[in-house]
């Protein structure tokens, strides 16, 4: 059945909303105005009011109430609108969901599931074009998702909300729009990484937003001759270390895309495995592509400019291969 | 000044608490000198009736969150001294197992939620728990405990208007010790009666002698039954005193010793023991033989701490995560 990454998101919370009397739905607009993605409209109608809370404009407020709702029993889905605005959250995810159950002494685990868009390519300038999941996947304690195939979204919410820790999910928005088929097995083990290509020359790593354009990459590619795997990361936190290094032991070469600024990156964590684990499997220095280190500007060429796009991955990949 | 209007027994319990507090933090005051305890540490000497009328006022199904100075919460909670004595040397048999320390107690058996040294990050947690039982149509208050200073963050308003909003069983419990370190309330706040913050979010509000241990019981009884009765959040500050620093590591620059010694003259422990032994509730000999079961008490303690075992660093990453439990 062929159907959008929103749908299968809205699936997912639908199931989990009529599956357990304990979860619910909090978030800015996620009720009346049916969810800024609109993964939630018609929501409020059926599972009514309670279940399907509107909040006033208070991320941090409502993020630690969650948390608080989650030590009290319920298994709360929090909708933080996009990234950019977890910010004013940051304090409660780090300071608190984070470390409660170190810091009481295992006494006191945190099951939320936090729930928020990332990611730029839709002109909305700097303050609205953020992609920091590397800041969340830097902190022990939480567990970071991002699913990027109609799959995922349909099967990480469910195992993300049996997990006794907080789970934070990076929905890109650019990915919303994207239909495919759901596969009958979306069923999805959110410890592992996962092979979207298989390949021989060269491992792409990519996950959310990128990870279509990796994938795009990847079939330019092959009709220029050049076999390349790709892997969707899609866990940031723990990373899935031994997928990554199965793949590069196999092709020995290395290419890690990543919508984040190179600097203290995500792909600089991967790089920094790839040589630890593999250092004598590489053929060649792995290659990073990143976001350009400016925030995201305004005008359309700029912000493509910007970001990392698959002829970039090409040229990457081409330059690694001498090719 | 009213009769003290509870039997002997519960009299001297709550004379008990405050007694047992104040032994407990002296002593640790001194261990901290020693080396024993380290860290921040502070102690909440002064501001002892605070929490053993509030807490005398709750139940134990209630829920507790509280801030970084919560020995005094926890012990009266029921977090036993030794566990809390222990915490504080960082061992095992700490009631965090000495992950947390003496700004992170913790106890799930007790509802005592922490031990939040984020100022003002209690409150949002608290919106939470009442938000569950609410949901779960448990009839429970979560008590939160925070600061004056906590009033000035963002958190405070946020989780404010959250439980009015939502008309959740909170019971706000500002204990306005007129300092957040060493900034004096009144440059910190541009409004300085906080109670009156309350009516911002329409939410009921009281303000109540902190160094009375009857007044705070009395109103947080009040306070705690309204909320309890299902009519939103209530807003409850104390006017209380710390005596001493801030943390061990202040100067105390920003206030005279004078008006520190004026609060003194209101200290909860002797006035309320002069009240009870001018009622013939409490005679001096009973009073120094309550004083010396404190002090017998933190001297166990101590020797508990001393004696426990430290985690083995083995265990250093236990605990990041929850264990899967076994099919
Ligand atoms: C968010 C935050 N900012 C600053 C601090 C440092 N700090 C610790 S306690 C404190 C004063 C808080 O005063 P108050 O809320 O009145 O509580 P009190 O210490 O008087 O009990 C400050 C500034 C902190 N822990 N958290
Ligand atoms: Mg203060």
């Amino acid at each position: 059945m062929k159907i959008s990454y929103r749908e299968a998101m809205r699936q997912a919370m639908h199931e989990a909303l009529a599956g357990d009397p304990r979860v619910f739905l909090m978030g800015e607009d996620v009720g009346k105005y049916g969810g800024t993605y609109a993964v939630s409209k018609g929501f409020i109608e059926e599972f009514g009011p309670e279940r399907i809370r509107d909040t006033p404009l208070s991320e941090l407020g409502f993020v630690g109430a969650g948390i608080g709702a989650a030590l009290g029993g319920m298994r709360p889905i929090v909708e933080v609108m996009t990234v950019n605005f977890s910010l004013l959250a940051l304090d409660q995810i780090v300071n608190t969901a984070a470390v409660l159950r170190h810091m009481s002494g295992g006494q006191f685990s945190v099951p939320l599931v936090v729930r928020m868009a990332t990611g730029a390519g839709r002109q909305l300038a700097a303050q609205h074009s953020h992609s920091l999941e590397n800041w969340y996947a830097h902190i022990p304690g939480i567990r970071v998702l991002a699913p990027a195939t109609i799959g995922d979204a349909r099967g990480m919410l469910a195992p993300a909300l049996a997990d006794p820790d907080p789970v934070i999910i990076f929905e890109h928005a650019q990915l919303y729009n994207l239909e495919g088929e759901l596969a009958d097995d979306w069923q999805c083990d959110i410890a592992r990484a996962a092979v979207r290509r298989e390949g021989s020359q060269v491992s792409v790593f990519a996950y959310g937003g990128c990870l279509p354009k990796a994938m795009q990459a990847a079939a330019e590619l092959a009709d220029a001759g050049i076999d390349a795997e790709v892997i969707d990361l899609r866990l940031l936190r723990p990373l899935d270390t031994e997928t990554i290094a199965a793949s590069v032991r196999k092709t020995h070469r290395a290419v890690v895309v990543d919508e984040g600024w190179k600097s203290g990156s995500l792909a600089a964590e991967v790089v920094a495995r790839i040589v630890e684990d593999c250092f004598y499997d590489l053929d060649a220095p792995p290659v990073r592509v990143c976001s350009a280190e400016v925030p995201i500007p305004y005008a359309r060429h700029m912000e493509e400019a910007a970001l990392p796009q698959p002829a970039k991955i090409v040229a990457a990949v081409k330059e690694l291969l001498n090719a | 000044m009213e009769p003290v209007p509870y039997d002997k027994a519960f009299a001297i319990r709550l004379l008990t608490d405050m007694l047992r507090i104040r032994r407990m933090e002296e002593k640790c005051a001194e261990l901290y000198g020693a080396g024993k305890i380290r860290g921040f540490l502070h102690l909440y000497i002064g501001e002892e009736a605070c929490a053993v009328g509030a807490l005398h006022a709750l139940t134990a199904e209630d829920n507790i969150v509280a801030t970084y100075r919560e020995h005094g919460h926890a012990l009266v909670r029921g977090v036993s001294m030794n566990a809390i004595m222990a915490e504080m040397f960082g061992k095992a048999a700490g009631c965090s197992r000495g992950r947390g320390g003496s700004m992170h107690l913790f106890d799930s058996a007790t509802r005592f939620y922490g031990g939040n040294a984020i100022v003002g990050g209690g409150l949002p947690l608290a919106v939470g728990l009442a938000l569950a039982d609410k949901m779960q149509g448990i009839p429970m208050v979560t008590a939160c405990f925070f600061g004056d200073g906590a009033v000035a963050e963002g958190a405070f308003h946020e989780a404010m208007n959250l439980a009015a909003l939502w008309k959740l069983p909170v019971l706000f419990c500002c204990e306005n010790n007129l300092y957040g370190m060493g900034t004096a309330l009144e440059r910190a706040e541009a409004q300085v009666d906080l109670s009156v913050k309350a009516a911002g979010y329409r939410m009921a509000a009281a303000k109540v002698d902190g160094m009375d241990v009857v007044a705070v019981l009395e109103a947080t009884r009040l306070a705690a039954g309204q909320v309890r009765a299902g009519a939103g959040p209530f807003f409850l500050e104390y006017q209380t005193y710390r005596f001493r620093a801030h943390s061990m590591f202040d100067p105390e620059l920003y206030r005279d010793k004078a008006e520190v010694e004026k609060w003194k003259e209101r200290g909860p422990l002797h006035t309320f023991s002069a009240r009870l032994k001018a009622e013939g509730k409490l005679s001096e000999k009973e009073f120094l033989k309550l004083d010396a079961q404190a002090e017998k008490e933190v001297a166990a303690a101590v020797d508990f701490a001393e004696r426990a075992e430290l985690e083995s660093v083995n265990d250093l990453l236990t605990d990041v995560y929850t264990p899967a439990v076994a099919p």
